[in-house]
C-alpha cells in the first residue's frame, strides 16, 4: 500500500505556466538593482606557459570600470577545482590552458567591462599547446590515475575465436548548449555574509568554493538556485567559478556583482563532454558471441582533473553496455591537455563507453554477415554465470529487463520484416538507401563516488494545511520539482496545489550532492518521503483521537486528497483541521528528511564492487534514409521502449526520454567541435555549432514506457531517467552503417567516423564503394 | 539615365507591391491621433499596446533585445546567442502594410533588430500575450509539456503566436519551416510540434480584428534623421529620392536593410556602427512583380515575401529558400542584403547567376544595370559604388524547355550555412540538344561563381547521362575550394560534381518539385519509398 506510486498520472511541469508567460525568472532576469556591477573575465590567449607581466592600468581607467581583480586580490584559497587542488580561479603565474581566467574586470555595465577587458595587456612566456588526445599521448601528458578492470584471459579468448577484430573509435566532445548561459550574482548581507544566486546544479559546492576563495566559513555564504535554463552536467562544477568571481567582486567592491557569460564566452571558456579515443580488439565466435574484449581508452581531461576520474570510471563501467563478456581487459587513462577542463555531461562517460562496445558489435556483425540486432541479443546478460558485470556486480535476473524490451520492441516495430523490405527496396534504388537498427541500453544508477549518494529535505507544514517543500535537488528542466511535489502531496495526502516548492537554497538543506547522475528524484524523493512520514507519524495519534479511532489503529489512517480517513474510510477530517489542531496542541509541524543509498561500494584498485543501486534499461529501433550523392540523411522512424520502473510522472519521463535521445543524436551526428592547432575553439556559437533543430526530429517518434517494471528499493518503485535514453541514439549510427553497407554489392565492414556528418557519411559510402 | 527613370522603375515595383509572406489581415481601424511624424529627431515604437517615444539618450546601436530586457524590464524575452541562431529572443512585430491596409504579424529575432529600425512598428513580447488567463498558444505548450527548462519557451511561444494567425500552414514541411528558428535543448521538439499542430491557424476572425484594433498605427511613417547623444547617426528615409540623397551625402554610412548580418558586428564583435541609413521605410524598394515571364524584385523584399511570391512558380527560388534560414531570419533578411554583402556562401547569388539576373543600381546620378555575373568582383567586394543603392533585380523566368534545380548541402538541414550551394538552369531545344547552360555555385570560391568551362562543354550536346558524365570531367577541375569548419576541400569537390550529376537524374525524372515531402537530401531522388 505505502509503496504504491504517488499518482502514475501525467502532470504538467510545475513551472510551465511561468515558462510560457515569461514570468519564470533566471538569474540574469533578476532586476538590475541600483549599484549592480558586472564582472567579465579576462582570459589567457596562450595555451601554456607563464605570465611575465600583467598591465591593467589602462583597463582600470577605462569608462565605468570599478575594479580589476587579479589572483593576488583573492583573500582565501585561489582554487576553483571541485576535488583535486589543480585549478586556480585566476592564473597567478602558470598558464594551464587556453581561456583560463587571468583577471576579472568589474564595471558598471557589462559592455563597458567587456571593452575594458581588451585593454588588459598580458605578456606571456609561451609554451607549446597540447590540444588533443593524440598530442598528449605523444608527449606522455596524463593526469589522475589509470583505471583498470580485468576478468579472465583475453589472449586465450582471442586464440579460441573464429573472428578477431581490431579498430579505433573516436568520439568528439559536445557542448552542453543549455539555452541559458552560465550566470551568477552575489550581494553582501548586513551581517558580513554573502548571498549568491546562481544557475548551478550544485549549490553546496558553489557555497563551499565561495567560502574557500573568500577565506570565510560556509555559514557566511548562502547559495540559491531558482531554476536553470538547462544544465545537462555543464553547471555541476563549471558554475562554481562564476559564483566565486561574483562573490570576489562583492568582497572587493562592497556592491552586488553579476557575472554572466555570453554564448561565445560560455562555449570558449567552459568544459565539454570529454572527447575520447579508444582502441579495441575483440574475439567473436562465428555465431557472433563475444568471447573476449580488450579496450584501451583515453579521455581528453583538459587542463585539470575536474570530474575526469569519475567520468573515466563510468566509461569503464559501460564498456559492457547490456552484454556479458567473459574475458575482458579494460584500461582507461586521462590525458592532460591545454583545453578548458572537460566535465560532466549527461551520461558522464557512459555514452563514450557504450559507443565502443556497440562499434565492436557492429564490426563483428558486419564481418560475419549477421544481423547486428541478433548479435546484440545473443550477447545480453542472462542467468548465472552470465550475470556478472566486468566489475563483478550481479545483473539480477529478475530485474534484467533487456530481454523483455528486445522482444516487445522487435514485435511492435516489425523489425525483422522491415529489415527484409528495406534490403530488397534498397537494391532498386541506387541513390538512396535505408537502414534499420536496434539499440539497447543498460545504465548503472548511483553516484560512483559512494558517499555522494545522500540527500536531504525540509518540509514545513503551516497551520492552514499548506506546505512548503525544500529539498537538495535543483531544477534544470528535468521535472524534478514536479516529481517532488507528487511525492510530497501523495505522502501527506494533500492536493498538489497545497504544496509549494521553494527555490533550492543551502540555508534550507545543507551539504547536498549535485543534482546529477540521474539521481535527483531517487535520492531527494526518498528524503522528502522520509520527512513527510515523520510528520505523519507525529500527526497520527491526534488524527486518531479526532476521528474517534483507537490509538493502536493510528497507523491505519489514510492521508488522501486533503483529508485523513479512518481505517474504514467512512469518517474523515480535513488535513487543514488536523494541522490546525496539531498547532494548538504544540506539535512540531516541520521536519527534515534524509536518505542514503544502502550497500554501494567499489574497490577501484581491484576493479570490483557494487557501484550501482540498480540498472535502468531501454531499447530503440531506428530507421534512417541516406543519400548516396551528398551523404545527407534523415531519421525516418524512431521507436523507443524505456524502463523507468513505475514512473513517478509519466509525462515528465517521456520528455526526458525524447530529449535525451535527440541530444545523443546531435552528439553522434552533427555537433562537431572544431579547434585550431592551438586548441582554440572555432565553433563557439550556434552559427557554427549545430545542435538538432526542429526538423531533425523524426516525424515518427514514439516513446513507450515499459509496463510492469517496478524497481524494489527506489522511491515508489520508480527509476532514474535523465541519462540512460541518451545512449539509445547510438542506434542511429548502427542504422547508418546498415544503409551505408548496402551501397556496395560486396559489402565491407563500414568505416564511419563520428560525428556522422553528411561529409563523414559520404566518405564512408565512398570507402564502401572502393572510391576512397 | 536620369533620376526619373530610376524612380519609374521603383514605382513599377511598388505598384504591384503585395501584402505577402506573413499572416495578413484587414488593417481595419486607424485611431488617428498617433502622430508618429511629430518630430524627425525621435522615433516611436509600440510595445505590448503602449507607444513609446525613444529619446536620443538611447544609442542607435541599441538592440531591441537589450532594450526589452534591461530598459523596459521585460525579461521574458531571452538572449540565447545574440546572433539570430537560437530564437530565444523571438518577438512578434506588428506592422501595417501601407499599400494594402493590412496588418503583418511576423516573428523576428529581437537580438538583431536595432531599436530605431522599429520606428512606427509595434512589438509584442511574451508578456503581452496573456490577459486574464494564458493565451491559447501558451496553454498548448503547457498541456503538451513543450517546456522543460523554459528558457527557449518564450521564443517558442512567439513563433507559435505567429503561426496562430497563419492560415497557410497545411503541410509538415511548413511546420518545420515555421519553428526551425527556435532551438530547444531539452524536449527533442516532439511536444512543440504537437503544440504547433494544435494552434496553427486557430485564430478566429474576431481575434484578428481585435489585434489590429489594439495597436493604433500611424497612417504613414515619417522620415527620421538624428544623432544619439553619443554622436551616432541614424537616418530612415521614407522614399527613394531621399534615400539617394542621403546616400550621396553620407558616403561613409552603412545601409542597413534587415540587419540580420550587419547587426552581428554590434552583438558579436562589440563594434559601434556610427552611421546607419535604414531602408526600412522605403516602400518602393519592396515587392515582387511578375508579368508573364518577367520578374522584378525590389531589393528590400524580405526572403519570406520572396518565397511566398516566387516559391511556387520558380523551383530555383522555392528550393533554395526552403532551407535559407529560419522564419525569423526570412522575415527580416532581404534579397538585396544577401547580394550586397557578397558573401561567397550567400545562397541566393547562385540562383541569380543561373537566371542571368540583372541588378539595377541607382544613385542621384542615374541608374545602371549589371549582370549578376559581373556584380561580384572579389571576396566581399561588389560593383556597387559608394553612392549607389541596389534598387532591385530583374530576370526572366526560364522557358518550359529549361531544366532547373537548386541545391544546398549543410551540416544541419535547417538554419545552417551551406557547405556548397548550387543552382542550375539548362535549356534544351526540341530535339533535346542543350542550347544554354548556367551552372552556378556558392561556397567553392571567393565569390559566387559559374562553372563556365563546363557550361561551354554542355552546350551543343544532347541532354543525356553520357553528356553529364563527360561534363563532370571538366567540372572536377573548375574550382579550387577551401577546407574550413563547414567542410573539407574533398567534400566540396565531390558535392560540386555530385549535385550536377544528381540534378541530371532528378530533372530527367520530370519537372522539379518543391521540397514538400519528407526528403532525406537536397536532391529528390527517392523513387518509390513509402
Amino acid at each position: 500500500m505505502s509503496e504504491m506510486s504517488p499518482s502514475q498520472r501525467s502532470a504538467k511541469h510545475e513551472s510551465a505556466g511561468r515558462h510560457v508567460s515569461g514570468k519564470a525568472l533566471y538569474i540574469d532576469d533578476f532586476h538590475r538593482m541600483p549599484g549592480l556591477l558586472h564582472g567579465v573575465p579576462c582570459v589567457s590567449t596562450v595555451a601554456a606557459g607563464r605570465i611575465k607581466s600583467i598591465d591593467i592600468s589602462e583597463a582600470v581607467n577605462a569608462p565605468g570600470v570599478v575594479r580589476v581583480a587579479l589572483a593576488k586580490d583573492i583573500p582565501g584559497d585561489n582554487c576553483a577545482a571541485p576535488i583535486a587542488q589543480d585549478e586556480p580561479l585566476m592564473a597567478d603565474s602558470e598558464i594551464l590552458g587556453l581561456g583560463q581566467t587571468i583577471a576579472l574586470v568589474i564595471a558598471k555595465d557589462p559592455g563597458l567591462a567587456r571593452d575594458a577587458v581588451t585593454k588588459i595587456k598580458v605578456d606571456y612566456v609561451e609554451e607549446e599547446a597540447i590540444p588533443t588526445i593524440q598530442d598528449a599521448i605523444a608527449k606522455g601528458s596524463f593526469q589522475g590515475t589509470e583505471h583498470k578492470i580485468k576478468r579472465g584471459d583475453v589472449d586465450v579468448a582471442f586464440s579460441n575465436a573464429d573472428l578477431v577484430v581490431e579498430g579505433e573509435v573516436f568520439t568528439g566532445g559536445q557542448d552542453h548548449f543549455y539555452l541559458e548561459t552560465q550566470c551568477a550574482q552575489a550581494m553582501p548581507t548586513d551581517d558580513d555574509g554573502i548571498l549568491v544566486q546562481a544557475s548551478t546544479q550544485h549549490p553546496s559546492e558553489a557555497q563551499a568554493k565561495v567560502a574557500e576563495v573568500l577565506g570565510i566559513g560556509r555559514h557566511q555564504v548562502v547559495v540559491e538556485c531558482p531554476r536553470m535554463g538547462g544544465a545537462f552536467g555543464g553547471k555541476e562544477t563549471q558554475a562554481g567559478p562564476l559564483a566565486q568571481m561574483a562573490a570576489l567582486g562583492v568582497f572587493l567592491c562592497g556592491k552586488p556583482v553579476r557575472v554572466r557569460y555570453n554564448r561565445d564566452q560560455d562555449m570558449l571558456h567552459t568544459g565539454k563532454r570529454h572527447p575520447w579515443f579508444s582502441r579495441y580488439k575483440a574475439g567473436f565466435s562465428k555465431e557472433g558471441k563475444l568471447l573476449g574484449v580488450q579496450i584501451e581508452g583515453f579521455s581528453n581531461g583538459g587542463w585539470s582533473l575536474d570530474l575526469s576520474e569519475s567520468i573515466m570510471q563510468r566509461y569503464l563501467f559501460h564498456l559492457d553496455n547490456a552484454y556479458y563478456i567473459e574475458n575482458l581487459d579494460f584500461v582507461g587513462k586521462i590525458t592532460k591537455t591545454t583545453v578548458p577542463s572537460n566535465t560532466a555531461f549527461r551520461g558522464f562517460g557512459g555514452p563514450q563507453g557504450v559507443v565502443v562496445i556497440e562499434s565492436i558489435l557492429n564490426h563483428g556483425a558486419e564481418a560475419l554477415g549477421l544481423d547486428p540486432a541478433k548479435v546484440r541479443k545473443n550477447n545480453f546478460y542472462g542467468d548465472a554465470p552470465k550475470n556478472r558485470t566486468p566489475y563483478d556486480q550481479e545483473v539480477v535476473w529478475e530485474d534484467n529487463r533487456v530481454h523483455r524490451i528486445y522482444d516487445e520492441l522487435m514485435e511492435s516495430t516489425h523489425y525483422f520484416e522491415r529489415r527484409m523490405v528495406i534490403e530488397s527496396e534498397n537494391e532498386k534504388n541506387p541513390f538512396v538507401k535505408r537502414g534499420i537498427a536496434f539499440q539497447p541500453v543498460k545504465f548503472g544508477i548511483s553516484f560512483t563516488a559512494g558517499f555522494l549518494n545522500q540527500a536531504g529535505a525540509l518540509v514545513l507544514i503551516y497551520a492552514d494545511g499548506t506546505v512548503q517543500l525544500n529539498h537538495g535537488g535543483t531544477e534544470m528542466g528535468q521535472g524534478l520539482h514536479t516529481k517532488m511535489i507528487a511525492v510530497c502531496s501523495h505522502e501527506l495526502g494533500v492536493l498538489p496545489g497545497a504544496v509549494r516548492i521553494m527555490k533550492t537554497a543551502t540555508d534550507k538543506v545543507p551539504n547536498t550532492s549535485a543534482t546529477a547522475a540521474s539521481s535527483g528524484s531517487d535520492l531527494n524523493g526518498q528524503a522528502v518521503q522520509h520527512a513527510c512520514r515523520q510528520l505523519k507519524q507525529r500527526l497520527r495519534p491526534l488524527a486518531a483521537e479526532l476521528l474517534g479511532v483507537m490509538v493502536e489503529e493510528a497507523d491505519q489512517l489514510a492521508f488522501m486528497g486533503g483529508y485523513v480517513f479512518d481505517p474504514s474510510q467512512k469518517k474523515r477530517i480535513p488535513f487543514s483541521d488536523l494541522v490546525q489542531q496539531a498547532y494548538m496542541r504544540q506539535i512540531s509541524l516541520s521536519s527534515t528528511g534524509f536518505y542514503r543509498t544502502p550497500n554501494i561500494h567499489y574497490d577501484s584498485v581491484r576493479g570490483v564492487g557494487k557501484p550501482f543501486h540498480y540498472f535502468a534499461y531501454g531499447g530503440a529501433v531506428v530507421e534512417v534514409e541516406v543519400s548516396a550523392l551528398t551523404g545527407e540523411y534523415r531519421l525516418k522512424k524512431v521507436d523507443i521502449l524505456h524502463d523507468v520502473g513505475n514512473s513517478l510522472v509519466p509525462s515528465i519521463d517521456i520528455g526526458q526520454v525524447e530529449g535525451g535521445f535527440v541530444q545523443g543524436f546531435g552528439w553522434l551526428t552533427m555537433e562537431k567541435l572544431i579547434y585550431d592547432e592551438n586548441g582554440l575553439l572555432l565553433t563557439h556559437a550556434p552559427s557554427t555549432y549545430k545542435i538538432p533543430a526542429f526538423g531533425d526530429t523524426p516525424r515518427h517518434f514514439k516513446v513507450a514506457l515499459l509496463e510492469r517494471a517496478g524497481q524494489e528499493g527506489v522511491i515508489h518503485r520508480s527509476k532514474a531517467v535523465g541519462e540512460p535514453p541518451f545512449m539509445l541514439a547510438v542506434g542511429v549510427v548502427t542504422s547508418l552503417r546498415h544503409a551505408i553497407r548496402q551501397f556496395s554489392s560486396e559489402p565491407l565492414v563500414v568505416n564511419l567516423d563520428l560525428p556522422a556528418t553528411p561529409e563523414e557519411v559520404l566518405k564512408a559510402i565512398y570507402r564502401q564503394q572502393g572510391r576512397l | 539615365m536620369s533620376t526619373t527613370d530610376a524612380l519609374n522603375i521603383c514605382v513599377y515595383g511598388s505598384r504591384l507591391l503585395g501584402p505577402t509572406g506573413g499572416p495578413i489581415i484587414e488593417y481595419l481601424e486607424y485611431l488617428g491621433d498617433l502622430m508618429v511624424n511629430a518630430s524627425e529627431t525621435t522615433f516611436r515604437l509600440g510595445i505590448n499596446g503602449e507607444w513609446y517615444e525613444v529619446s536620443r539618450e538611447v544609442s542607435t546601436n541599441q538592440t531591441l533585445l537589450e532594450f526589452l530586457r534591461y530598459q523596459a524590464n521585460l525579461t521574458g524575452t531571452k538572449e540565447g546567442c545574440a546572433e539570430g541562431d537560437c530564437g530565444a529572443c523571438t518577438v512578434v512585430i506588428l506592422e501595417p502594410c501601407m499599400a494594402s491596409k493590412k496588418l503583418k504579424i511576423r516573428a523576428v529575432n529581437s537580438c538583431l533588430l536595432l531599436l530605431p529600425m522599429l520606428h512606427g512598428k509595434h512589438v509584442i513580447t511574451v508578456e503581452g500575450l496573456a490577459n486574464a488567463g494564458l493565451h491559447p498558444v501558451q496553454e498548448a505548450v503547457v498541456a503538451n509539456l513543450g517546456s522543460q527548462c523554459g528558457y527557449c519557451t518564450p521564443g517558442v511561444v512567439m513563433s507559435l503566436f505567429e503561426a496562430y494567425f497563419r492560415t497557410d500552414l497545411s503541410s509538415e514541411w511548413q511546420l518545420d519551416d515555421q519553428m526551425c528558428g527556435n532551438l530547444c535543448r531539452c524536449t527533442g521538439y516532439r511536444p512543440i510540434r504537437d503544440s504547433l499542430k494544435l494552434v496553427a491557424g486557430a485564430a478566429s476572425s474576431e481575434e484578428l480584428v481585435k489585434l489590429s484594433a489594439c495597436y493604433c498605427f500611424p497612417e504613414e511613417v515619417s522620415r527620421v534623421e538624428f544623432s544619439d547623444v553619443g554622436g551616432n547617426y541614424f537616418a530612415s528615409p521614407s522614399d527613394l529620392p531621399e534615400l539617394l540623397e542621403l546616400r550621396a551625402k553620407h558616403l561613409d554610412a552603412l545601409l542597413i536593410a534587415g540587419g540580420t548580418d550587419l547587426s552581428l558586428r554590434i552583438t558579436k564583435l562589440n563594434e559601434v556602427l556610427p552611421k546607419l541609413i535604414s531602408l526600412e521605410n522605403v516602400a518602393s524598394l519592396r515587392g515582387v512583380c511578375v508579368e508573364e515571364d518577367s520578374v522584378w524584385v525590389g531589393a528590400s523584399t524580405s526572403l519570406a515575401d520572396l518565397e511566398s511570391e516566387l516559391g511556387a512558380i520558380s523551383p530555383l527560388f522555392g528550393r533554395m529558400l526552403r532551407y535559407f534560414g529560419a522564419r525569423q531570419i526570412k522575415h527580416r533578411g532581404t534579397i538585396g542584403g544577401n547580394l550586397c554583402n557578397a558573401s561567397p556562401i550567400g545562397d541566393l547569388p547562385p540562383v541569380l547567376l543561373a537566371l542571368d539576373a540583372q541588378l539595377v543600381l541607382v544613385s542621384v546620378g542615374g541608374e545602371r544595370r549589371v549582370f549578376a555575373n559581373d556584380f561580384f568582383e572579389g571576396y566581399r567586394k561588389t560593383a556597387l559604388r559608394a553612392d549607389e543603392v541596389l534598387a532591385g533585380i530583374e530576370f526572366k523566368l526560364p522557358s518550359g524547355l529549361t531544366r532547373e534545380g537548386a541545391y544546398k548541402v549543410s551540416r544541419r538541414r535547417e538554419l545552417d550555412i551551406s557547405v556548397v550551394a548550387a543552382a542550375f538552369a539548362v535549356e534544351l531545344d526540341d530535339s533535346g540538344v542543350i542550347t544554354r547552360a548556367r551552372l552556378a555555385y556558392g561556397g567553392v570560391a571567393a565569390t559566387p561563381v559559374r562553372a563556365v568551362h563546363t557550361e561551354n562543354y554542355l552546350v551543343g550536346n544532347l541532354w543525356s547521362e553520357e553528356t553529364f558524365t563527360g561534363a563532370l570531367k571538366h567540372l572536377r577541375h573548375e574550382f579550387k575550394p577551401l577546407s574550413d569548419h563547414r567542410g573539407s576541400q574533398w567534400f566540396r569537390d565531390e558535392l560540386v560534381c555530385n549535385l550536377l550529376f544528381g540534378f541530371y537524374h532528378e530533372a530527367d525524372q520530370g519537372s522539379m518539385k518543391r521540397l514538400e515531402v519528407e526528403h532525406s537530401s537536397t536532391l529528390c531522388l527517392g523513387g518509390g519509398w513509402t
